[in-house]
């Protein structure tokens, strides 16, 4: 009987550890599960690596902008041939400030003033905007007038674009945008030091254009400015005094129930709705005015007021209650309690959460959509009842043009829109660690 | 006087209120043995509540009043022909008389006196100062702005005089009240519970300002578009929208839009769920606490891109990405190399919100298996079962009705978001069930019917508001069911 059992089972008797229990597969699967694990994670920072590099590389060079400096002949026979200008100040506003910059350059590139073709595509190098800064160079400077003075021009988008090397030229000529000709005369001018790149500060002040070479974001950078500090100064003080009431005084009854559960939905409501509830409150019923970014900070208000809520709530459930305890001890009244002693003591935690709200805000875009914020806004707004734009509507605007320069400014706004968005989430774990204290 | 210096003045005030029943009662408190029964500030909060609060609300109540009365008034002092006989004609009436009495503010006295001639002679004075006033405007109408600016001049000055009344008023009595047994404390923290409970009906007010707006809109629109056309119609053709011109109204069927928006939240949930759930699994139970702290932000900062940076990555950088592996493949297996995914696709939207949605999953359900108690792992590691057994076998199961509420908040997020599927997914409605074409998407369709200039009694415009309850009502079921049962799911292990 038992030589038996044993000359069937002859290698488990020899050697048990061997015996196949599938370890191996197990084994083979663990380590497939975990480089599951592993990937999945490398894959979601790949993403995040190609998003933002994505965004750099092509938005790095909407950080220069290609001007030109030559001497400009003001000359009289062409800003005012009739000398009328002290009668009428419409002459030095409707001179043909074009032909000055085009005459400088054929000046400059030696070309033959007589070729009607050429001397028209050297005018085409400067950007449309020449006309306007010529114009306000002379009218601030009436006594240029005769004289011959260098001056900085912006060169046009398609120049930029070729000279940031955007402009594949190889492409065969009468497929690009951009001439030979056009490329040598560009070539000679950077030679020459009449053309060169620099720091472009009209991306952060100029208003809306329908040229790449001067639309900016000032507008829009004030319109944010203007809906953060709306935001700030509304939810802030409401949703700090909605939280202590829900945390400190509200009886655990039905509406407390159906408030709290209110909130939590209204933090995952899309926010494209309150685009809709902007639109219909606070523009077809209250009367106010389309575009406007006091409407947006409002819109916005009712956005972020739950996360506010939640994270201040947060804030004050880990103040403990000794605390509390302690206050009432001695005397001080349930109010007391909350504004003398719980409530400096949530205070960081209460401030990380409204940065990152506001973060939250900024960043926003469908709703203000909604609210008329896509406008061509040149001049800045003087108040938040003024029509205005908003850094990512901007953006959303720009992303819709088709020409090449207009990506490029649209990469550079991203990348300073993120700029924001990174300082405040900076500056909000700053705050938490260094104010964040544990009990 | 305006509102925002009356504004001020009262809150003056109230400061001054604050700053004399506070010295006052210091004063007093030395000067006599009487106790107080509040600190002296708190008498002062009083006396500045008191002056301030009553202020507003009469401003408040006037405000509001002045508007609806003096427009009133000037409609029933305007004949009936000139008024018009239906509601919609007055409504134009009384638009052009407050578009000229708006106009009639900016004018000077002398201009004034001319413009009262009537319309003739109104109308190139306003167009001077950019006011345009419609074609049929007459002569009545000129007068009723007159009428109307009048009241209004009136009503401003009375309100004026009224509010500082009452300020002062209402402050007087609060001086009055000033002694040592008066509760200030407990009156002022009265108010300012009171205050603390209007700023946590907010969000309450919201809710019902969603609801109560949508629900107006849209039953505006169903007056012109049958519910059943919009719910079940499988054509969306809106049209222009033509002055007048109701009855040409296009077709409004949501089927289509819908089947897009879920169509692209599928695809997106596709990508975001296993590379986010894998994610989450890795991070909570393999990661060691130097990758964890260098991987879980990394990954939150996907979800603080905000919505319309990952639209223009997917125009500028996916789309023509996958257009142009689309023309590399057909390329190898037909020598035809034209592409098949177009730039703006299914494809190319639903896969970029999947990248945006990974953050979501993963934190969602990192909290979710880290909750699942020490106990469960270790029994089940303790008998043998390797690391990923016990993950299959046992945390995940247990997990489970978190992690699906979680991926059912996740899913919501991807129906009601908008950027991406405005720039990416394309805007011809249609149904199809090639992912590498273009759908349109509720919320596309909300921000094109309502972006440019609007008039709000067009189909064309309320079907925005139709959509958005749609949404809202799909978007809200969702977490109202994800929040249910990730709540019951936590009260099992707690």
């Amino acid at each position: 009987m038992t030589d038996a059992t044993i000359s069937a089972t002859p290698i488990d008797a020899a050697s048990p550890r061997r015996r196949d229990i599938g370890l191996k597969k197990r084994y083979a699967a663990e380590r497939r599960f975990r480089f599951y694990g592993q990937a999945a994670i490398f894959l979601g920072i790949l993403f995040l690596a190609i998003l933002l590099w994505t965004v750099v590389s092509k938005g790095v060079g909407a950080f220069q902008q290609t001007m030109i400096t030559v001497p400009v002949e003001f000359a009289q026979s062409v800003i005012d041939p009739k000398d009328k200008r002290a009668e009428d100040p419409n002459v030095l506003l409707m001179a043909n400030y074009p032909l000055l910059a085009r005459n400088a350059l054929v000046q400059a590139l030696g070309v033959d003033p007589d070729d009607k073709k050429a001397v028209k595509a050297v005018g085409g190098l400067v950007s449309d905007s020449s006309r306007v800064e010529l114009r306000n160079y002379v009218m601030e400077n009436p006594d240029v007038i005769g004289k011959t003075i260098p001056v900085t021009m912006t060169a046009n988008g398609l120049v930029d674009s070729t000279l940031k090397g955007h402009i594949d030229l190889k492409v065969p000529e009468e497929r690009r945008q951009v001439s030979d000709q056009e490329v040598a005369w560009i070539n000679q001018l950077v030679d020459d030091g009449i053309m060169q790149k620099q720091f472009n500060t009209g991306i952060f002040v100029n208003g809306a254009s329908s040229r790449a070479e001067t639309a900016g974001m000032g507008v829009a950078i004030i319109g944010s400015f203007y809906m953060m500090a709306i935001v700030l100064v509304l939810a802030l003080p409401i949703g700090v005094a909605a939280s202590i009431y829900l945390e400190e005084f509200a009886p655990k009854n039905r509406w407390t129930d159906v408030i709290e559960v209110n909130i939590n939905n209204l933090a995952a409501v899309p926010s494209i709705v309150f685009g809709l509830l902007g639109l219909a409150v606070f523009i077809n019923f209250m009367g106010l005015p389309r575009s406007a970014s006091l409407v947006g900070g409002l819109v916005l208000t009712l956005m972020t007021l739950p996360t506010i809520i939640i994270a201040t709530r947060a804030a004050l459930k880990a103040v403990p209650p000794s605390i509390r305890s302690a206050a009432l001890g001695i005397g001080a009244s349930k109010m007391q309690m909350v504004f003398h002693h719980v409530l400096p003591l949530a205070a960081p935690g209460i401030l990380t959460g409204t940065i990152i709200g506001l973060a939250q805000a900024l960043g926003e875009t469908a709703p203000l959509l909604l609210i008329g914020m896509v406008a061509f806004v040149v001049d800045y707004p003087a108040t938040p009842m003024d029509p205005a734009t908003a850094l990512p509507v901007q953006i959303f605007m720009w992303a819709n043009e088709a020409e090449r320069a207009f990506v490029e400014r649209t990469s550079g706004a991203i990348i300073i829109l993120l700029l924001f968005l990174a300082a405040m989430n900076i500056a909000a774990i700053i705050l938490r660690r260094k104010f964040e204290r544990r009990w | 006087m305006s509102i925002f210096l009356l504004v001020t003045i009262v809150c003056v005030l109230g400061v001054v209120g604050y700053v004399l029943a506070r010295s006052r009662v210091s004063g007093l408190e030395t000067d006599s043995s009487v106790s107080y029964h509040s600190r002296p500030g708190y008498h002062g909060m009083h006396m500045a509540i008191a002056t301030v609060l009553p202020a507003l609300l009469v401003l408040a109540v006037w405000a509001i009043s002045s508007q609806v009365v003096i427009g009133n008034v000037v409609k029933s002092s305007i004949s009936q022909e000139v008024l018009g006989d239906s509601a919609a004609r007055e409504g134009l009436t009384m638009g052009i008389v407050s578009s000229i009495s708006r106009g009639l503010t900016l004018l000077n006295a002398e201009e004034l006196k001319q413009a009262a001639n009537g319309i003739d002679a109104a109308r190139p004075l306003l167009a001077a100062k950019g006011v345009a006033i419609a074609t049929d405007a007459s002569d009545p109408m000129v007068t009723a702005a007159f009428r109307y600016n009048g009241l209004e001049q009136t009503s401003t000055f009375w309100r004026s005089i009224v509010v500082i009344l009452a300020a002062l008023v209402c402050g007087g009595w609060a001086w009055t009240q000033l002694g040592a047994r008066v509760k200030a404390r407990n009156r002022v923290e009265g108010v300012v519970l009171g205050l603390l409970i209007l700023a946590s009906s907010i969000a309450i007010l919201t809710t019902i300002g969603i609801v109560l707006s949508m629900i107006r809109e849209t039953g505006r629109f169903f007056a012109s578009v049958p519910p059943l056309e919009f719910f079940f119609g499988t054509v969306w053709d809106p049209r222009f929208a033509a002055a007048g011109a109701t009855e040409s109204a296009g077709q409004f069927g949501l089927l289509p839009l819908l089947a897009g928006t879920l169509y692209i939240a599928l695809v997106a949930m596709l990508v975001a769920v296993p590379i986010g759930l894998f994610a989450a699994v890795y991070m909570a139970e393999y990661a060691g606490p130097k990758l964890r702290s260098v991987a879980k932000p990394l990954l939150e900062v996907l979800a603080g891109i905000p919505t319309i940076v990952y639209g223009f990555f997917a125009v500028v950088t996916v789309g023509p990405f996958l257009r142009d592996l689309s023309a590399q493949i057909s390329g190898i297996f037909t020598g035809d190399a034209s592409s098949f995914i177009q730039a703006q696709s299914v494809l190319t939207a639903g896969a970029v919100m999947g990248i945006m949605l990974i953050p979501f999953v993963s934190s969602l359900s990192d909290d979710i298996i880290t909750a699942v108690p020490r106990a469960m792992r270790d029994g089940s590691l303790g008998l043998g079962a390797t690391r990923s057994e016990t993950i299959k076998r046992v945390i995940l199961p247990a997990a489970l009705p978190g992690i699906v509420g979680a991926l059912l908040l996740t899913a919501s997020r991807a129906i009601g978001e908008t950027m991406i599927v405005v720039l990416a997914a394309g805007v011809a409605a249609r149904l199809t069930i090639n992912p590498f074409e273009p759908m349109t998407t509720v919320t596309v369709k909300i921000v094109s019917q309502l972006t440019g200039d609007l008039e709000f009694n067009s189909p064309q415009t309320l079907v925005a508001f139709a959509l958005g309850i749609t949404l809202f009502v799909l978007t809200l079921g969702l977490n109202i069911y994800a929040l249910y049962v990730v709540r019951k799911y936590r009260e099992q292990y707690e």
